[in-house]
């Protein structure tokens, strides 16, 4: 495929507001290594200011849907909107059906709203390990918000909440989600709980089911209550609402400093990330530590040594610069 | 690792069938690409936009309508215009031989017949990419 980039070029032409620029360089983003550096170090003055929701939850709740609802609400605001759409990379394969277009055909006519969709490639839940690029990249070409779409497949889609500022949790009536969400940690995460497919019977009985158990939570004083909402992305209802509610819950970071503590937040465990990405691929290709593993996993395995001792042994010998 | 090739899938006109499009999408996918499904009903615009903001490889359109003469030209025409004619387009569905040849020529990369084997399309596909 394609190589050999000039990124200077593709920074002068994506500063100009080319889309086919810009695109370009959220592959690079995705692709990794030395260019992809260089175009994070070009673009990450120019970043920060753009506000960043997750939504998340199980496969076919209506998330992609309601991103396109919320968009056109959005977009009326005048806003400009980077979305990012990730879905699961087959472990088989190693490839990936991005269906979440479908769900948005008009938003391509419209230029200031940049759909892109990721697959998860290498990282194991939900989203992909350049989410925290490409959403900068996005920042930096202008976009005031950028909506992300994970799948709520895990454990996984908890990183979400390390990489925006409002969560909201896309549920819906049918399959018990309530429950399920509850086992999986999501109503630690979520600012707002959406009860999609609202049109369908029962939704108001889930909805006041996972209202209950956010109610058993103890949230001090002053902090944000999550708020439940029910909606139809088919019927278009509850949107308004929600709209409204994502604003709240920013005014509320806002006027808490809250907006700066998130930013530190993300930058944070972006800055851990890479630097155990690093460690680990820097230990995967250890010669030293695939000769001592070769060497002890016998006495390992004849109960010599236990997997922790060599753990021990590793760590001693091994340097990770 | 090499880079993965990236192919948007559309369905455009207004007959309402996507089947065709969804077993090629599937197949695609199954041979290590990532494919960008975006479904029934697409506008020229919305394919090329689309097509450009994914920066895809590879686009794949199935026909059925008859309106092929006018639908390849003009997404091809758009992704130059969006500077992306890099992008490789290709097509499936039932299209008269002398339109394919016309088609061929103008730049479409290749028509794909009814009741091609999917394995014949990933061939293909990767064939372009393997130098
Ligand atoms: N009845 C009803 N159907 C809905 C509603 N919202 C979405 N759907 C349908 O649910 C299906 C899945 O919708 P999507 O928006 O693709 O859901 P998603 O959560 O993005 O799905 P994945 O990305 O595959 O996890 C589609 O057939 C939608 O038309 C709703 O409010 N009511
Ligand atoms: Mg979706």
């Amino acid at each position: 495929m394609r190589s050999g980039y000039d990124i200077s070029a593709l920074l002068e032409r994506f500063y100009a507001g080319q889309v086919a620029a810009a695109a370009r360089l959220i592959t690079i983003l995705e692709n990794g290594g030395d260019d992809a550096e260089k175009v994070l170090d070009g673009i990450f003055s120019r970043t920060d200011d753009a506000y960043r929701v997750g939504l998340t939850g199980p496969p076919g709740a209506g998330k992609s849907s309601l991103l396109y609802q919320i968009t056109k609400r959005f977009r009326k605001k005048g806003r400009k909107i980077g979305i990012i759409a990730i879905d699961p990379t087959s472990p088989f394969s190693g490839g990936a059906l991005l269906g979440d277009r479908i769900r948005m055909q008009s938003l391509s006519e419209d230029p200031d709203v940049f759909v892109r969709s990721l697959a998860s490639r290498g990282s194991l839940g939900g989203i992909s390990n350049c989410t925290d690029e490409v959403t900068d990249l996005l920042d930096a070409f202008g976009k005031d918000l950028i909506l992300i779409e994970t799948v709520g497949v895990g454990q996984s889609e908890l990183e979400i909440s390390e990489k925006a500022h409002t969560v909201v949790v896309v549920l819906v009536p049918e399959s018990g989600d309530g429950i399920q969400a509850m086992k999986a940690g999501l109503m630690e995460i979520g600012d707002i709980f959406v009860m999609n497919k609202s049109d369908h019977k029962d939704a108001e009985m889930a909805a006041a089911e996972i209202a209950n158990s956010l109610r058993l939570k103890d949230i001090p004083e002053g902090n944000w209550n999550p708020r439940v909402i029910l909606t139809s992305a088919r019927e278009n209802t509850g949107i308004d609402e929600l709209v409204d509610v994502i604003e709240e819950h920013r005014s509320y970071l806002e006027e808490n400093g809250l907006i700066a503590a998130k930013r530190r937040e993300i930058l944070f465990s972006r800055v851990r990330n890479a630097l155990m990405d690093r460690i680990e691929k820097r230990l995967g290709r250890s010669e030293m530590v695939r000769e001592i593993m070769k060497n002890r996993m016998d006495d390992v395995y004849n109960g010599i040594l236990t997997p922790y001792a060599l753990v021990h042994e590793l760590e001693k010998t091994v340097k990770i610069k | 690792m090499p880079r993965k090739i990236r192919v948007l899938v559309a369905k455009p006109g207004l007959d309402g069938h996507d089947r065709g499009a969804k077993v090629v999408a599937n197949a695609l996918k199954d041979a290590g690409m990532e494919v960008i499904y975006t479904g029934l009903h697409q506008t020229p615009e919305m394919i090329a936009e689309s097509a450009v903001q994914e920066d895809v490889d590879v686009v794949g359109l199935s026909i059925l309508s008859g309106a092929h003469m006018t639908m390849f030209p003009r997404v091809m025409q758009l992704l130059r215009e969006k500077g992306a004619e890099h992008i490789i387009v290709f097509g499936g569905g039932i299209v008269p031989v002398e339109d394919v040849k016309k088609l061929e020529d103008s730049g479409v990369s290749k028509i794909f017949g009814p009741g091609t084997d999917t394995r014949d399309i990933v061939k293909y596909i990767n064939s372009v990419f393997s130098e």
